[in-house]
């Protein structure tokens, strides 16, 4: 079995069997990889925390003959400590992790897309005022890297200024004469902050929490862009937007 | 595959975790070789553990009725709550026999990988019984990874306005193991939670 050496972030975790788990990592040169950490759920494992979800790490892994890779050995890079241990950044982070999980192909080569996740991890890492601000800037820079940037500052269809409605499937604001059916009305001021959103720099998209009634409308818009075109429902989004902090 | 009876139990069989058509294969066949009190003797665990096993009102544990085991036994020490994820890893403490206390069962973890936030586990019934029984200590014991300690932070953020001692489990180098092998982030909370001897 060949060996391979690669560097990334475990997206997740999944249990198998009776003392292993099964991890899912976003490499850099890789894609995405799908290893079996054998024995990594006795308290005495060589592997410890070097797997767990959330963590940058670089490793050594053994090409398996299905799509299952094995891990044979670990370190870590960095472990986003801060995230750990805040419930906002937590939350935040939980989107990245998924998003990128089901945007990723296996095995398919995405440094872009690694180098987002990384860069995103990393703003957040940092503590910002608005950790949400930071995975919905995210989700924006994920989707116009799948080829699904929104249109927020002219009509998707003609190109006209000062739309005033919004729809998924058109592919963004839509003006009154292009919109189709399932558009819905959108204010100015909800396609200003996304797009904003959108042009931000992730380190300074969570600086300043966007006024509460602004977000009310501009969230759901996002998350319904995202579920539609990534054509996956996520799981996460529904924790981001209620916020986990008690 | 078979016939009859033989097949469905393999199907059944193979419906539950970790078993997959082969160990059904195995399983049933050994069932169906053992003699027929083994069959009779594993048919009536199963039938009974259904019928008089509930959750208890008051934690959340297996019980056999209303209340569990240790909820019902008054030499437990009522001001000490131990919170875990899983009636097992209630078992587990138990076990150990350290825990002179109650338990609350959360029922799973915080993930919202898995669409599992606050709500879907037993967090407002802790928050009630803390209130209620006059609770001084809360020993948080999820597991020591990303969910648990997730997990471990919102129900110590919930139980905060009460003004009850709320306390992590240590997290730091196992018993058994080689400082060789310790990773960053283990070693990191070890030197944390370090002890003056």
């Amino acid at each position: 079995m060949p060996l391979y050496k690669e560097q990334g972030v475990v997206l997740r975790a999944v249990k198998l069997g009776e003392a292993d788990k099964i991890i899912t990592v976003m490499t850099q040169g890789s894609g995405k990889v799908r290893a079996v950490a054998k024995g990594i759920r006795k308290t005495t494992s060589r592997f410890g925390a070097r797997l767990e979800p959330l963590t940058h790490v670089s490793l050594m892994v053994y090409r398996g003959r299905s799509s299952l890779d094995t891990v044979s050995q670990a370190e870590i890079i960095g472990s986003f400590r801060a995230i750990r241990g805040d419930l906002g950044l937590f939350a935040a982070a939980e989107t990245m992790l998924e998003a990128v999980d089901k945007v990723a192909e296996e095995h398919e080569r995405n440094v872009r897309l690694f180098l987002l996740l990384l860069g995103g991890l990393r703003a957040l890492d940092t503590g910002p005022a608005d950790p949400a601000a930071v995975a919905e800037s995210f989700l924006l820079k994920l989707l116009s890297l799948s080829g699904f940037h929104p249109s927020l500052r002219a009509c998707a269809v003609c190109g006209r200024p000062d739309p005033s409605l919004f729809s998924s499937g058109q592919g963004g604001a839509v003006c009154a004469s292009c919109a189709e059916l399932d558009a819905g009305p959108v204010s100015a001021e909800a396609l200003a902050y996304l797009a904003g959103l959108a042009g931000s720099d992730l380190l300074k998209a969570g600086a300043s929490a966007p006024d509460p009634q602004i977000r009310r409308e501009a969230r759901p818009l996002l998350f319904g862009f995202a579920e539609y075109h990534l054509e996956r429902r996520m799981k996460s989004l529904p924790i981001l937007a209620r916020s986990l902090v008690p | 595959m078979y016939e009859g009876p033989i097949q469905d139990l393999i199907d059944e069989l193979s419906r539950l975790p970790g078993i997959g058509p082969k160990s059904a294969q195995r399983l049933a066949f050994h069932l169906v070789k053992a003699p027929a009190e083994e069959a009779k003797r594993l048919a009536e665990a199963i039938l009974q553990a259904k019928e008089r096993i509930f959750f208890c009102k008051e934690c959340g544990n297996v019980a056999e009725g209303d209340l569990c085991r240790i909820c019902r036994d008054e030499s437990r020490d009522r001001t000490v709550l131990c919170v875990v994820e899983e009636p097992k890893d209630a078992a587990t403490i138990e076990r150990a026999g350290v825990v002179r206390g109650r338990y609350h069962v959360l029922g799973g973890a915080i993930s919202p990988l898995d669409g599992i936030g606050p709500d879907d586990l037993r967090v407002q019934e802790l928050l009630e019984r803390v209130e209620r029984e006059g609770v001084s200590e809360v020993i948080i014991a999820t597991n020591p990874n990303l969910e648990g300690n997730a997990t471990a932070m919102y129900v110590a953020a919930l139980l905060k306005p009460v003004g009850v001692k709320v306390t992590r489990l240590a997290s730091g180098l196992p018993v058994g193991g080689d400082l060789e092998y310790a990773d960053e982030v283990t070693l990191s909370q070890a030197l944390e939670g370090r002890r003056e001897m």
